[in-house]
């Protein structure tokens, strides 16, 4: 029995000797149950091991395999060659980063932006481990969970048409881990965070496409998050207005 | 490190979204019926809308209010949504001419309108 083979086309970036990226095309064997990953496996264990990509876990939590799969922003381990009979596969690095080496973006723009938002529980009445734990109802932990389940893979950032215009944005993953601190009852750093809500760089840069929601793997939906903070900021601007902002 | 010396400073937003969301919700309810009818049905001979009625609707307060609100707020939509348009379009240039010029419509139409039905 013969096997059957699906071609894959991959973009190639080898910066010490391509002047600009190109497409190169692979024959793979195919199988049903295949993802990209398994394919650019296949790719550098028999057919040019110079190929670079990331990946880590091969199940949708660590984050590190995002590509354009045919133009769409998708997770190389999530994405099934099953689904591309028809139309053909072609993988390239994300939209929207710069590209480091093929399939490798440089997303360090995108990690400076998950640390500018102080992702982590501030406190301002100090507590000690006697104290016991932050206890939380269902209600309470439902204001942010949804959005506690990002995997950091920036999936949402090739997808967004505005980050794609103006970097200075602080983009849909970033915005929505800012409001899932904020949104967390054990966290008392709203005041440190506002200013970058505020900000054209923070909700305000956005304009409610929404693509980022759709392309999600994970189902945050970093849209509503930001829309969320439209709201928060809108009250904080009257606010303001009313009342004499709090020396920070 | 230097990143987190980073000045943010607020933008006018707030206020613009606001108008704007009033639009949308009025240009979603009332701007396709009043479309429809004042467009198409009372010009086609379909409707028969005659002026006293439409000017007694214009005489009262509750009138005067529904009229500005369908005037007024479905424009601050449309000139928010032109104003980000054009950035999505990657017109950048004089940003702030055009913010004035498109709010400046939308505030000029909204004055316009209600000076008109005070006077009515
Ligand atoms: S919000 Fe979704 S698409 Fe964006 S980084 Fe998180 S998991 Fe990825
Ligand atoms: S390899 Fe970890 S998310 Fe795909």
């Amino acid at each position: 029995m013969s096997q059957a083979m699906m071609r894959v086309t991959v973009q190639r970036y080898r910066p010490e000797q391509d002047d600009a990226p190109f497409m190169q095309e692979f024959e793979v064997p195919y199988a049903d149950d295949m993802s990209v990953i398994d394919a650019l496996h296949y790719i550098k264990d028999n057919l040019d091991g110079t190929l670079s990509y990331r990946w880590s876990c091969r199940m949708a939590i660590c984050g590190s395999c995002g590509y354009m799969v045919n133009g769409v922003p998708k997770l190389g381990c999530k994405t099934f060659l099953r689904d591309y009979l028809n139309t053909g596969l072609t993988v390239e690095s994300l939209a929207n980063f710069p590209i480091e080496r093929d399939l490798v973006s440089d997303i360090g723009d995108f990690v400076e932006k998950l640390e500018e938002v102080k992702p982590y529980i501030i406190r301002q009445d100090a507590v000690s481990v006697q104290d016991g734990e932050h206890l939380q109802t269902p209600a309470q932990l439902t204001r942010y969970r949804q959005y506690s389940l990002c995997i950091n893979c920036g999936l949402c950032y090739a997808a967004c048409p505005q980050y794609g215009l103006n970097n200075e944005f602080m983009g849909p993953a970033a915005l929505t881990l800012l409001h899932r601190y904020n949104q967390d009852s054990r966290d008392q750093g709203r005041d440190e965070r506002i200013d970058i809500v505020n900000a054209e760089e923070g909700v305000w840069g956005c304009t409610f496409v929404g693509y980022c929601s759709e392309v999600c793997p994970k189902g945050v939906d970093p849209a509503a998050a930001i829309q969320q903070g439209k709201v928060e900021s809108s009250k904080d601007f009257v606010m303001s207005k009313l009342r004499p902002r709090r020396s920070s | 490190m230097s990143k987190h010396s980073k000045q943010y400073q607020r933008a006018d937003e707030p206020i613009f979204w606001g108008l704007f969301g009033a639009g949308g919700v009025v240009a979603a309810f009332a701007t396709p019926a009043l479309i429809l009818i004042t467009g198409l049905l009372v010009p086609l001979g379909v409707l028969q809308l005659d002026y006293a009625s439409v000017n007694a609707f214009a005489s009262n307060w509750f009138g005067k209010l529904i009229l500005i609100a369908v005037i007024a707020f479905p424009m601050w939509h449309a000139c928010h949504r032109i104003y980000h348009a054009m950035h999505d379009l990657k017109v950048d240039v004089a940003r702030g001419f055009f913010k004035v010029f498109w709010y400046g419509m939308a505030f000029v139409v909204t004055i316009a309108a209600g000076a008109y039905l005070i006077a009515i």
